[in-house]
């Protein structure tokens, strides 16, 4: 191994993707709050989804032990990371597919566009997938003149509404069916005038405007919840059709991955089949699954690429508490019980990934002090914990990232950061303002109980019930609040 | 100049150093198997319960009467004037007047109303149907482009749980899990049936 990769670990680049919002968390989360039309959209959508879920998951039985082999699964996956992508490789490569190897995003991009520029084509359909969003493709592309055609309805909403994603299942949570109906009378070409706004009607919309796309298509571009490292298989969930669509119809496929989408085994896929829809859409199966394993004779694209990308994920693999966020499956569950995010949505968090993951995953992607109000943008409740299906311990990797950032600033000798200036400027407003610092204040309690030993077992009010059942990692003695007003923050 | 997979793997090694060499043990004390065995009345049950909890109809039929069933099940749904496609490895007396697929590009597999095809195996308990590509079933686009999909489920292919499902299937073949129809919950959370898969599905379960 050359000298070079024992330096500092390396971040995802600025000035590409989105990773990074245009205004700190709490500038952006005041917007959205003042947003009432989007609150009540986003009330009612959480209620619905979390209802859904806990129905599906209360079936099994063996929920409990599927969330730990699941885990056990991804962070043993983890350690051998390394050994699992050349695997992936080898059994991709051998069954026809082309790997590609990507150090960040602007690679990624290069890669993915002299990809569809040797196909001599000028339009793309892409289903959904969070990695190209986060490296910014559709925006690279259209820079050399190619359009991508989002083709997941909620996608297609957002494409159409000249908007960006609030969440990464359902990304048009924040529009209501009215909001809908008059952003398709508007964008698309030939729509019925007579369209209403039920929902089926609105479905049907999506389907004829879409359906000469696809079966024109030439080029497709997918991302992959999963990858079977032994294998070569490659295998994405959907509910519509447009992922088959897309992954089927054209001659060319390129599909673009995190590196830590992986698991070892076809048998270790069984866990994460039962553990996604239920926590995701809250059904017990997609409608579609299809997997794939490089190039199919006489079935499907002839063409089959498989893009994976670093991005700042090599950097999140360095820290030995932060890593545990690689292990993520992009259920969503986190977000549709969390209290901040039901009040603010998914905007004001800045990065493609909202909500409680989003506030651990963004700032060890882009290094910490790019997204440093995000580690505060939560009550530490620890709800995300307890319907995370991989049990990724978002509450203690939220308070280690405070506790990091605060080391840093102080390593440095700087003045508070411009993220965590303007975090004194706005109104917190998570809970009820006394409320909020009461819970910081308990926290700090915590940590005074829990000195010694650096974990500790049972806390005060509100986090007792909480810590009952688990240990909670000790939070940094200085709260936010308390470390701003330090700063000659003044109180909202 | 250093290839961006060997900076990947040489960040990778430098990230995980000493952490590299802990074994973590996979606790599989989940459900491998149901409770009841496959092609079993009660499996049979609880998959007609999920297919049409989940908008598709079931038909059930005893094997002698299949083809009759199949045609029965056509004549329901197809639109007039709507022509079936089959995959080569279909029996030929099931629809004897469809059209077998060569190959057709998708604008022609879009005049088709409906295909007709055999299955790998089914999970009971999310009502998944898996297919292969096997002769019985075609590549990948015949089930996808037609608005009706009618698949044929043997008794003896549907097993209870997704471990027994995906322990039945090739991971090197392109398979495709459908349960249920084409749907979105991108309105309001609302699940809606039918948007670019088939809108139709219907399930002819063949019982012994
Ligand atoms: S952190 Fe857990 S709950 Fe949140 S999206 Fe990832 S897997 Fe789902």
């Amino acid at each position: 191994m050359s000298g070079i990769f024992l330096g500092m670990p390396v971040h995802a680049p600025r000035g590409v993707g989105a990773l990074r919002g245009a205004e700190p968390f709490p500038v952006a989360a005041r917007t959205a709050l003042a947003n009432t039309q989007l609150r009540r959209n986003l009330g009612h959508a959480t209620a619905t989804i979390r209802a859904k879920r806990a129905a599906v998951v209360s079936e099994l039985d063996d929920w409990e032990e599927l969330r730990r082999a699941g885990e056990a699964i991804k962070t043993a996956t983890m350690t051998r990371l390394d050994e699992h992508l050349e695997q992936l490789e080898r059994a991709f490569t051998a069954r026809g597919g082309t790997v590609h190897w990507a150090r960040d995003a602007n690679e990624a991009n290069e890669v993915v566009t002299r990809l569809v520029q040797a196909t001599g084509e000028r339009e793309v359909v892409k289903v959904k997938s969070m990695a190209t969003q986060e490296i910014g493709l559709n925006e690279a592309l259209e820079a050399v003149g190619i359009a991508a055609y989002e083709t997941d309805l909620a996608e297609l909403i957002v494409q159409l509404g000249h908007d960006t994603p609030s969440h990464i299942l359902v990304p048009a949570i924040h529009r209501n069916r009215s909001e809908i109906r008059e952003i398709f009378l508007r964008e698309m070409a030939g729509v019925d005038p007579m369209l209403t706004d039920e929902p089926r009607m609105l479905a049907m919309a999506a389907r004829a405007h879409l359906r000469r796309k696809f079966l024109s298509a030439k080029v497709g571009i997918s991302g992959a919840n999963f990858a079977v490292a032994q294998t070569g298989t490659l295998v994405v969930l959907e509910s519509e059709g447009n992922g088959r669509m897309c992954l089927t119809l054209p001659q060319t496929l390129i599909t673009v991955m995190g590196i830590e989408k992986l698991v070892p085994t076809w048998t270790d896929l069984e866990v994460f089949l039962q553990l996604l829809p239920r926590s995701s859409t809250g059904e017990r199966m997609n409608p579609y699954t299809s997997t794939w394993a490089g190039r199919h004779e006489g079935d499907g694209p002839r063409d089959v690429h498989l893009v994976l990308v670093d991005n700042g994920r090599t950097a999140t693999l360095a820290d030995e508490i932060g890593r545990q966020v690689l292990n993520c499956i992009k259920c969503s569950a986190c977000m549709n019980v969390c209290p901040v995010y039901e009040r603010t949505g998914g905007h004001a968090y800045g990065s493609v990934y909202p909500g409680p993951i989003g506030a651990v995953l963004s700032p060890q992607l882009t290094g910490i002090e790019d997204n440093a109000s995000l580690p505060y943008a939560s009550t530490l409740c620890g709800a995300c914990f307890d319907a995370c299906p991989v049990r990724i311990d978002i509450p203690s990797v939220l308070v280690h990232l405070r506790a990091k950032h605060v080391e840093q600033q102080r390593e440095d000798h700087r003045l508070p950061s411009a993220e965590a200036l303007s975090m004194a400027a706005a109104s917190w407003v998570m809970s009820t303002s006394t409320r909020f610092s009461a819970a910081e204040k308990a926290s700090r309690i915590g940590r005074l109980l829990g000195a010694r030993r650096g974990r500790i077992t049972m806390l005060p009010p509100p986090f007792s019930g909480w810590s009952a059942s688990r240990d909670v990692p000790l939070p940094p003695r200085e709260s936010f609040r308390e470390w701003w007003a330090g700063r000659g923050g003044a109180t909202s | 100049m250093t290839s961006a997979k060997e900076e990947i793997l040489g960040r990778i090694r430098a990230a995980l150093g000493e952490s590299r060499s802990v074994p973590t043990v996979v606790p599989r004390d989940y459900r491998t198997h149901g409770s009841d065995e496959p092609g079993s009345p009660a499996v049979l049950d609880l998959l007609e319960d999920r297919l049409v909890d989940y908008k598709a109809s079931v038909h059930r039929t005893a094997s002698a009467d299949l083809a009759g069933t199949v045609r029965q099940v056509l004549a329901a749904l197809l639109p007039e004037g709507g022509r079936v496609l089959v995959p080569a490895g279909l029996p030929p007396d099931w629809v004897p007047d469809a059209s077998t697929d060569e190959g057709f590009d998708a604008p022609t597999l879009d005049g088709f109303a409906a295909v007709v095809t055999g299955c790998a195996a089914a999970a009971a308990q999310t009502g998944t149907i898996a297919l292969d590509g096997a002769p019985d079933q075609g590549r990948r686009a015949i089930t996808l482009v037609p608005d009706i999909h009618v698949c044929v489920v043997r008794a003896g292919q549907v097993v209870q749980t997704v471990p027994e499902l995906l322990a039945r299937l090739d991971p090197t073949r392109a398979l495709t899990f459908v349960s249920g129809p084409s749907a979105t919950s991108d309105i309001e959370l609302q699940r809606v049936e039918g948007v670019h898969g088939p809108r139709t599905l219907a399930v002819v379960l063949v019982t012994d």
